[in-house]
């Protein structure tokens, strides 16, 4: 069962359990849909800007325990970064999830996001950690919607 | 348990005795892709060695062999759902391919503006989407049977849909999401009363118990080679002689045409005339040695220890608690769709395949269906007859495994 700890950690089951910022935003600058058509999980993500700041960003929707979990610690570290920042942890945490970083022996930005390095082992998962991040990069592009697909 | 001596069975199949994440292999995917017996190995690759070469071309001896061979298999599959003859037995890739066919070679012939098309709320999007494309390009109109809350059909409701404007009615055999059987046979004749031709879905339902066509009275009968212990790309399309001779060709060009010139082309007679271009020979072979293999085994014994571990399965998970059983019909074969409280199936899926348990989880092609339940998606174990006691106890004890992960 090692493979299966490293995929549900603890931290990863708590936030699906409890996931942060589950709401909506009045007033949102900007918001976008995510599907993962295969799946069905579909979600959306509110964002608030101040400037190039993300002063608020907060997500709904329904999806498994790894994007649920994912989309909760990605409002969480990407509140209060710049566009810019943010653009960097998405592009990091991408390239963590599809084999192209290294976490433990390459410099990276990741912090906490890092849990979810073993979905690397589950190719089928790979969409569900990475949606909530191609919804917000949407929304901070203007973009409606995405899809996995 | 019945007379069936699973042991004997397993050693068919070779990949059953392999291991899956350090764990034996629990194949409990069936409804998707059964698995293939040695006997199915060894003829495909006796072909490909021995025979491989084009069908219905050449004098020479590879063409011979290997014409002789398909075409032994089209006899095969005459036998195995007793259809009136093996020129109505039209290969395809597959049961998408199949329903594909009758609709939009049936809709170009016998579908107008203002007709309507019956089809049920349990179907597999390929009964579904094919006859949405042919309504909108005809001017038709889709009519749902609607099910209740165990997943059945409600007949009555069937019967108010009839009308003189009903073309066709397209419905399963037994639903690839739920495991309910329909009462096919009193659904054809309700059909036949208006003069309204069936066409079946019968991907699900030959794999679990044996069918007759010509008992059902289907118009058409679809299949596919690869739920049925055969290769992938094989798969029939069984239609009564007098609408395929009515019906206008789908696919044309090679081997299906009589004569052809820049004027006008005529076309092959049955089965060529559906065939055009070169089949999956290998394929074809591959699944009239499944119905070898179904043949030499005593279907019916196997049908009903299915059922008893359909059974069985059911009452070992009903205990769980928070375990929703999604379809419940009174009739059902092989398919066990279930939820475990708001744990989302794709997590579930997970979990019991790093115990070496192969499930499906997912909205199994049946978003209609998921929509009624109001579920996103389900788990769902489908057994064949060579699925035993004690890998339902695995599922069992996985999915207890799987409340106390979320615990």
């Amino acid at each position: 069962m090692s493979e299966l700890n490293e995929l549900y950690q603890e931290t990863i089951l708590e936030h699906n359990k409890n996931p942060r910022n589950f709401r909506e935003i009045e007033g949102a600058d900007n918001e976008a849909d995510g599907r993962n058509p295969l799946c069905g999980d579909a979600l959306r993500v509110y964002v608030k800007m101040d400037g190039d700041t993300v002063t608020d960003v907060a997500f709904k929707g329904s999806g498994c325990a790894i994007s649920k979990a994912s989309a909760s610690m990605m409002t969480q570290v990407v509140k209060g970064k710049s566009k810019n920042e943010a653009e960097i942890i998405f592009d990091e945490f991408h390239k963590m999830v599809t084999g192209g970083l290294d976490v433990e022996t390459e410099e990276n930005h990741l912090g906490k996001l890092k849990v979810f390095a073993g979905v690397l082992e589950f190719p089928a998962r790979v969409k569900c950690a990475s949606l909530s991040w191609h919804t917000l990069n949407a929304a901070l592009h203007g973009e409606e919607e995405v899809s996995t697909e | 348990m019945s007379n069936w001596d699973v042991e004997k069975v397993r050693k068919d199949f070779p990949v059953l005795s392999m291991e899956v994440n350090g764990k034996p292999l629990v194949y409990l995917d069936n409804g998707a892709s059964s698995q293939v017996p040695q006997s199915v190995i060894d003829r495909t690759s006796k072909y490909l060695a021995e025979e491989h070469s084009n069908i219905h071309r050449g004098v020479h001896y590879l063409s011979q062999h290997a014409t002789t061979a398909y075409e032994a298999a089209r006899e095969k599959v005459k036998r195995f759902i007793n259809a009136p003859d093996a020129n109505c037995c039209i290969f395809v890739r597959g049961t998408t391919e199949g329903i594909n066919l009758v609709a939009h070679s049936y809709g170009k012939g016998f579908i107008n503006e203002g007709d309507e098309i019956i089809v049920s709320q349990m179907e597999h999007h390929s009964n579904i989407v094919p006859w949405q494309m042919v309504a909108e390009d005809r001017g038709a109109t889709i009519r749902v049977i609607p099910m209740n809350e165990r997943g059945e059909l409600i007949i009555d409701e069937y019967e108010n849909l009839l009308n003189e404007r009903t073309k066709m009615v397209a419905v399963t055999h037994v639903s690839n999401s739920l495991g309910t059987v329909n009462p096919l046979k009193e659904m054809i004749a309700t059909a036949h009363k208006f003069g309204v031709p069936v066409c079946v879905d019968g991907a699900q339902s030959v794999p679990h118990f044996p069918v007759d066509v010509q008992d059902l009275d289907a118009d058409f009968f679809v299949f596919s080679g690869h739920k049925m212990f055969g290769p992938t790309g094989s798969g029939v399309m069984y239609g009564k002689r007098e609408w395929l001779d009515k019906m206008p060709p789908y696919q044309t060009g090679g081997s299906q045409i009589r004569i052809v010139s820049f004027e006008k082309t005529t076309y092959a007679p049955l089965p060529a005339k559906f065939e055009a271009g070169t089949p999956a020979i290998a394929a074809g072979i591959g699944l009239g040695a499944a119905i070898d293999y179904i043949n030499a085994i005593d279907f019916e014994a196997a049908a009903a220890y299915e059922h008893e571990l359909l059974e069985y399965a059911t009452e070992r998970l009903a205990d769980i608690p928070g375990v929703r059983i999604i379809g419940t019909a009174a009739e059902k074969a092989s398919v066990l769709s279930f939820t475990i409280d708001d744990i989302h199936p794709h997590d579930i899926g997970t979990i019991l395949d790093q115990q070496g348990i192969a499930v499906r989880a997912g909205h199994h092609c049946a978003q209609p269906v998921m929509q009624f339940f109001d579920v996103p998606a389900t788990a769902r174990a489908s057994f064949a007859f060579y699925n035993t006691r004690e890998e339902v106890d695995k599922l069992a004890d996985a999915v207890q495994k799987v409340i106390e992960v979320f615990a």
